[in-house]
């Protein structure tokens, strides 16, 4: 059976990782080097690299860094941030990116999505919409960062991107950014039920246990979140202890599982009783190569 | 150092050819990226990569004068060659993708686009188990039921001699195939992490040993 996705996403501002906090505060990390190695190491499914400060600075993403990147990358790596025509994408690609996220230049040029299409493929071009609740009850999609809004339906811009010829949506909910109360499940459903592409949901996981939710309720493919794999050791083992937990049938290939181990209602790791502790034997781990 | 083999990847414009050659030069230390017809002599086993679409992918190969030095080392010098993701469906008959396209012929087959089911979203993306149906060299020391990452639409059809592994994606879809010398897996081992690693460095092996 296919599995469910759990994917990273690595925020990029200014050449430096970062969190973002409703797209308009952002929390420095650090080096991107030290999070893609560590996430990949730590089973993650995908990654996703976007330069959030590229297209509104009229530039592209730091190829060097893209490469230095890709090299201690070894699975799926999708980057986003600057694109602006086909040279672009064949640019991101020849320094290690897999495919390559679109969104405000989508937009502002749908053909693109096409023509990026029929020279790479469709499961190359993933669409990124960051929606929004509009008042009305409407989803709305905004661009340039989430700073302003359009007349896209959510649901629409989703299909018309779909029937152009994209492989993936990643969907974002910009209400629920940085908010850590979990996945907008209603956005998700209502994009899981119009289109027939895989759907990546993201925005709003605070904590482990929010990720079933997004696959279970709304349906998405694969997962992702950005700010909660910063900062936790194991963080995206320990998610996919809680999805394997919730049913999700999702890759497990790492040494370290945490099974049997328990998980509090946030999803977090419990502490072993001293009892439990006791009895543990330390064993070395197979050599990996990576 | 001792034991390097000369591992080629053909660049025909197309594909993560990056990624094929970083895990590459984690496994042998040399690798190398070639897109002229010269190149591909001395080469002791050749990576046919890509991401994209057949037709393209084809004319590429053509415009580059590629098609003929490869069937030459490939049938006539029997070279090791592994065909990944859309290099593994070059090494078909032909493709329906883009119209009707021929291929390489190194593996009797065609390419057909994965019927729609519903509830089976497509492309069939992600991570997919794999079950082994023949004891094969590239799947040496790993375990049988292992998932590794897929991202395609269009899938090989063939004849069950050449079929090695498959996944199933509420249809049977050929993950491995192989005549003689020539392998193809649809998966995209280069990203599969450490299985993935594993499968390529029983590649380079599978390699050595022809060279004994």
């Amino acid at each position: 059976m296919l599995k469910k996705r759990l994917i990273a996403c690595l925020l990029m501002k200014d050449d430096l990782i970062v969190q973002s906090i409703g797209f308009n505060r952002y929390l420095p990390i650090g080096n991107p080097k030290f999070p893609l190695e560590f996430l990949n190491k730590w089973d993650v499914d995908e990654i996703v690299l976007l330069d959030i400060s590229a297209y509104k600075q009229k530039r592209k993403l730091n190829l060097k860094i893209l490469e230095i990147l890709s090299k201690s990358c070894f699975v799926p790596l999708t980057v986003g941030g600057g694109i602006t025509s086909v040279d672009d994408v064949q640019k991101y690609i020849r320094s290690g990116a897999d495919k390559v996220s679109i969104n405000s230049s989508a937009i502002n040029n749908s053909k693109l999505i096409t023509q990026i299409a029929n020279i790479f493929g469709s499961q190359c071009v993933v669409v990124s919409m960051d929606c929004k609740l509009d008042k009305d009850g409407i989803y709305r999609i905004y661009k340039d960062s989430g700073k302003i809004p359009t007349n896209l339906v959510a649901s629409e811009w989703a299909k018309e991107a779909e029937s152009l010829g994209a492989g993936e949506i990643f969907l974002n909910s910009i209400d629920r950014d940085g908010s850590k109360i979990g996945y907008d499940n209603n956005l998700i459903k209502e994009i899981t039920e119009t289109v027939s592409i895989p759907i990546i949901a993201c925005g709003g996981v605070g904590d482990f246990s929010h990720f079933a939710s997004g696959i279970i309720k709304g349906g998405a493919s694969a997962v992702a979140a950005g700010n909660i794999f910063h900062y936790i050791e194991h963080s995206t083992i320990i998610a996919k202890m809680n999805l394997l937990q919730s049913g999700v049938d999702i890759r497990m290939d790492s040494e370290a599982t945490y099974k049997g181990r328990e998980f509090d209602k946030n999803g977090r790791l419990m502490m072993m009783s001293r009892e439990d502790l006791s009895k543990v034997e330390f064993t070395r781990g197979k050599e990996n190569i990576i | 150092m001792e034991n390097l083999i000369n591992i080629k990847i053909i660049d025909y414009g197309m594909g993560n050819i990056q990624s094929v050659k970083n895990a590459f030069e984690l496994l042998n230390g040399k690798v190398e990226i070639i897109s002229g017809p010269s190149d591909i002599k001395n080469a002791d086993g050749i990576i046919l990569p890509g991401v994209g679409a057949f037709s393209n992918a084809i004319k590429n190969l053509k415009e580059r004068k590629l098609i003929e030095p490869l069937k030459e080392a490939v049938i006539d010098q029997k070279v090791p060659l592994l065909g990944i993701c859309l290099g593994m469906q070059l090494l078909a008959d032909n493709s329906e993708e883009g119209g009707n396209n021929e291929g390489l012929s190194f593996i009797a087959g065609k390419i057909c686009k994965i019927p729609y089911m519903q509830g089976y979203r497509l492309p069939h993306v992600g991570w997919n188990d794999v079950a082994v149906k023949k004891k094969e060299p590239l799947f040496r020391n790993i375990i049988d039921k292992g998932s590794f990452y897929f991202v395609h639409s269009y899938r090989f059809e063939c004849d069950d001699e050449f079929v090695v592994a498959t996944t199933n994606y509420g249809q049977n879809i050929n993950a491995v195939v192989r005549k003689e010398n020539v392998f193809g897996v649809q998966f995209h081992p280069e990203r599969s992490q450490r299985k993935g690693l594993h499968l390529l460095a029983n590649f380079v092996n599978y390699i050595k040993g022809t060279k004994i």
